[in-house]
């Protein structure tokens, strides 16, 4: 007997005797006979808020997939597959879309889901996802209702990508909300959590900053097929569904060896070696799509207003370096990455690459920088130190930066304040910056549609501007692609002028792991937790 | 001696005034911003614009100072900016962990330091004396967070006694209530004991060098009264003042112990809402952390005249 079931025991009579206390709660969830029905899962952040639409955070995109379903989800291959819907029409020039809702969809209230409710979901998302949904939005004649199963776009210009902006996976998702929900600005967080997905919210035990709970939906009727990804059948093997925010990386670890809870999305590499040694404990890859890490440059002050100076980087710059400081030395985690595309992903391609391959030439980045012009100026680096992945690649950079000969000036911040300041297009000495890091998601990296860090539109894109009319023919051409060799042929010239006008630079491409407990099976490897067709012994 | 407390209350109106509009400035000129931490990385500059102006953080300082001061003068701390939900909600659902945790550390620190202070006084210059002081000093050297680590290590991972982290509310039960508190408590309260034993000792030492307790001794009085009834009651007034200052070592603690052993309390709560810039929250709980301080204060003041008869308000 362990000395703490011993205490317990001793304590409950004691207790008992005494009378007049409550009774003791004993038995941890662990030990509970019910606890097969439970699962607790650790979540990579806060769950702060539930509206996937007013932010774009992952972990609310998580937590949203328990709650709302939708019209289409990609699978493991990245196709997008119906789900919400039975199937659809498309015209041969893709300008209209009608889609037909699959029969016995009901939200959380018991309420049928209708056209209508469909048609306000599209609308408020449609004005927050600026890769997929603006465009949908400024080509749109008509979104109309044809009936209550049946709603239909009428676009003024082809759109071949429609099943996959219903489907995407990256931020924002288009969750389908009831109407009243979904008239919200979509610039103000919804008020209520009425899901039409398989799990249900806790609103009532929900403590922002430490735990939310989901509760299995009677109602909901998963699809047939079997589940890959964000399709397929849906079908849920717990009652109910915890999560335990648990900021700290020692305290997460410590919870998982001691079975208080069941599977941690995001360990830290450093403890993989660990959990790996640990009995009962499994540990493996969690998202095979990785990241990308960045290293961000603002185009519009010098020196990096001249290519050259990009270049100077580029040429310079090891991947290697930033790996380990990001990842360790894990084969498993990391590898180089010449190109901007996740790999192992049907528009891979490494065309144009060669910069980043090979010795790195200190001399030759030298030579570019005093030909760009640069006279030991100030480089402004924001590093956001509370984050362990942009301060590992912070740090390398301000290294690499003094071996290249620039004046590096090395600014700690919060994350939030990193935020705050990389919008600023001043001048670097006047608040502004030159260079910033941080990291994409592979999920989003797999075309040009989510990928917004790719974009060179200049003054409208992200942040440092970079402006490149080569790009943009490329990713226009992406967009108007019916096929895949015609996609595959635009991303390759992309690839290529996003490396040579160097819009960014990729600083590795990098993977995380998963824990859980061996009596937990049917987890999968995806770019966000599947809690679909997991069990527990 | 109620009329002092009423003066001291009121006292506390102007206080926390300024207290609010230091707070509030301080924000407003921090670096950071919430509506770029709502739209997230892919959001365009228009967009984090856009959700600023929903959330009113583009009106003038004094227009947000004024509405904010309006609403806390009507009982409302305002709204977190991320979870929608009642800064007042927000605190009530954190305030019992964090007040089980720092009573539960005042107790264990009072029944443990006290006695050793006492007990390194009267042992002065012997081995008990530097043990005493050795403790003490770990105490002060070893952060909160090495200390928590260790205990969910040994007591939790190894002995399998304890668990990790969490807090169950004490309508669960009592058991699980102090189950999860205990090794939250104690590695808290090692900073505390450490302050309390010290000063306990050094006031000790003080007294019993008194001509009163030299003719306590005299008279034939017993070792253990001469400590505990004419000493330690004597060294009682520094002792409570330190007890008083020590809750601001409290919370600034009960922020890394409720993070190290995942307890739902307001230290979490803080600091999670000064990474996100979450204004509405720093504001409520530094207010709240405030008025307990002045409050703790005018207790300890009071107190001293059940220690001190000399003393008159």
């Amino acid at each position: 007997m362990h000395r703490r079931d011993f205490l317990k025991t001793a304590t409950a009579g004691s207790l008992a005797a005494a009378g007049g206390l409550t009774a003791p709660r004993l038995a941890r969830a662990a030990d509970s006979p019910a606890s097969s029905k439970v699962l607790r899962f650790v979540p990579q952040a806060n769950l702060a808020n539930l509206d996937p639409i007013w932010t774009t955070q992952y972990v609310v995109r998580n937590g949203a997939l328990l709650i709302w379903d939708t019209l289409y989800g990609v699978n493991d291959k990245l196709e997008p597959q119906p789900q919400m819907v039975e199937g659809h029409e498309g015209s041969p020039d893709f300008k209209t879309w009608t889609f037909k809702l699959r029969d016995g969809l009901k939200f959380h209230d018991g309420a049928p889901v209708l056209s209508r409710d469909v048609i306000a979901s599209i609308n408020r998302w449609m004005v927050r996802d600026a890769p997929m949904g603006l465009p949908i939005k400024k080509r749109i004649d008509a979104l109309e209702a044809v009936d209550d199963r049946t709603f239909r776009f009428r676009l003024n210009q082809p759109y071949p990508k429609m099943l996959f902006a219903l489907g995407k996976s990256s931020t924002p998702c288009l969750f389908i909300m009831p109407e009243r929900v979904a008239q919200a600005d979509p610039f103000k967080q919804i008020s209520e959590y009425i899901g039409s997905g398989p799990m249900r919210f806790k609103r009532d035990e929900w403590v922002p900053g430490s735990a939310a709970a989901f509760e299995k939906f009677a109602g909901y009727v998963p699809r047939p097929e079997p589940a890959s990804w964000l399709s397929g059948g849906k079908r849920m093997y717990f009652d109910r569904i915890e999560w335990h925010i648990l900021p700290d990386a020692g305290t997460a670890s410590a919870a998982l060896q001691n079975g208080e809870v069941d599977w941690w999305e995001t360990p830290l590499p450093d403890l993989a070696p660990l959990l790996k040694r640990t009995p009962g404990l499994m540990v493996d890859i969690a998202d095979p799509l990785g990241n990308i890490g960045s290293f961000r440059i603002n185009h519009l002050y010098p020196p990096f207003s001249d290519v050259r100076a990009r270049r100077a980087v580029q040429i310079a710059l090891s991947q290697a370096d930033y790996m380990g400081a990001v990842v360790g030395e894990d084969p498993a985690l990391w590898k180089t990455l010449p190109g901007f595309f996740t790999p192992d992903t049907p528009l891979y391609t490494e065309n144009g690459g060669d910069p980043l391959e090979g010795k790195r030439d200190y001399d030759a980045a030298k030579r570019l920088l005093a030909e760009a012009g640069y006279k030991n100026e100030p480089i402004i680096l924001l590093v956001a130190t509370d984050v362990a992945i942009t301060k590992a690649q912070g740090d390398v950079t301000a290294d690499l930066l003094k071996r290249i000969g620039m004046n590096v000036q090395y600014t700690a911040l919060d994350w939030g304040t990193v935020g705050q300041r990389r919008a600023k297009k001043d001048p670097p000495a006047q608040g502004g910056w030159h260079i910033f890091h941080t990291w994409h998601a592979g999920a989003d990296c797999v075309n040009p549609a989510p990928y917004t860090a790719l974009d060179a539109s200049g003054d409208t894109a992200w942040f440092g501007w970079p402006k490149s009319d080569m790009v943009q023919e490329q990713i226009a051409a992406w967009f108007a692609a019916s096929d895949l060799a015609g996609e595959k042929a635009a991303v390759e010239k992309l690839n290529k002028a996003a490396m040579d006008d160097v819009v960014y630079i990729p600083t590795g491409f990098f993977k995380g792991y998963q824990a859980w407990r061996k009596n937990l099976t049917g987890i999968v490897k995806a770019p966000f937790p599947v809690f679909w067709d997991v069990k527990k012994a | 001696m109620f009329a002092y407390a009423i003066r001291r209350v009121l006292a506390t109106i102007p206080v926390m005034l300024v207290v609010a509009l230091f707070v509030f400035s301080l924000l407003y000129i921090a670096p950071g911003d919430p509506a770029a931490i709502i739209a997230g990385d892919q959001a365009t500059p228009a967009d984090v614009e856009r959700i600023r102006e929903s959330l009113g953080l583009d009106r003038p300082y004094l227009v947000r100072f004024g509405d904010w001061l309006w609403h806390i003068l009507h009982g409302d701390l305002g709204t977190s900016i991320f979870t929608n939900l009642p800064v007042t909600h927000m605190i009530a659902q954190r305030i019992e962990p964090t007040l089980s945790l720092m009573l539960l550390t005042i107790v264990f620190s009072i029944v443990v330091a006290i006695p050793l202070g006492v007990l390194a006084a009267w042992k002065h210059g012997t081995w008990i004396d530097r043990a005493v002081m050795v403790i003490s000093v770990l105490g002060f050297s070893v952060p909160v967070f090495v200390f928590g680590y260790l205990l969910a290590y040994v007591f939790a991972l190894t002995l399998d006694w304890l668990p990790v982290q969490g807090f169950t509310p004490i309508s669960d039960g009592v058991w699980p209530f102090l189950q999860g508190l205990i090794l939250p408590t104690v590695a808290l309260g090692l900073i505390y004991v450490a302050l309390l034993a010290r000063i306990t000792r050094a006031t000790m030492l003080d007294v019993l060098s008194q001509d009163y307790v030299r003719t306590a001794k005299a008279k034939g009085v017993g070792q253990r009264a001469v400590l505990f009834v004419h000493a330690l009651k004597n060294a009682a007034v520094p002792i409570i003042t330190v007890i008083g200052n020590g809750v601001a070592l409290l919370i600034g603690g009960a922020v890394v112990t409720e993070s190290v052993f995942a307890i739902p309390g307001l230290g979490r709560l803080t600091v999670d809402a000064i990474l996100r810039r979450d204004y509405p929250i720093i504001q409520g709980v530094v207010l709240l952390f405030s008025v307990t301080y002045v409050l703790v204060n005018l207790v300890v003041d009071l107190l001293y005249t059940v220690f001190d008869p000399r003393i008159r308000y």
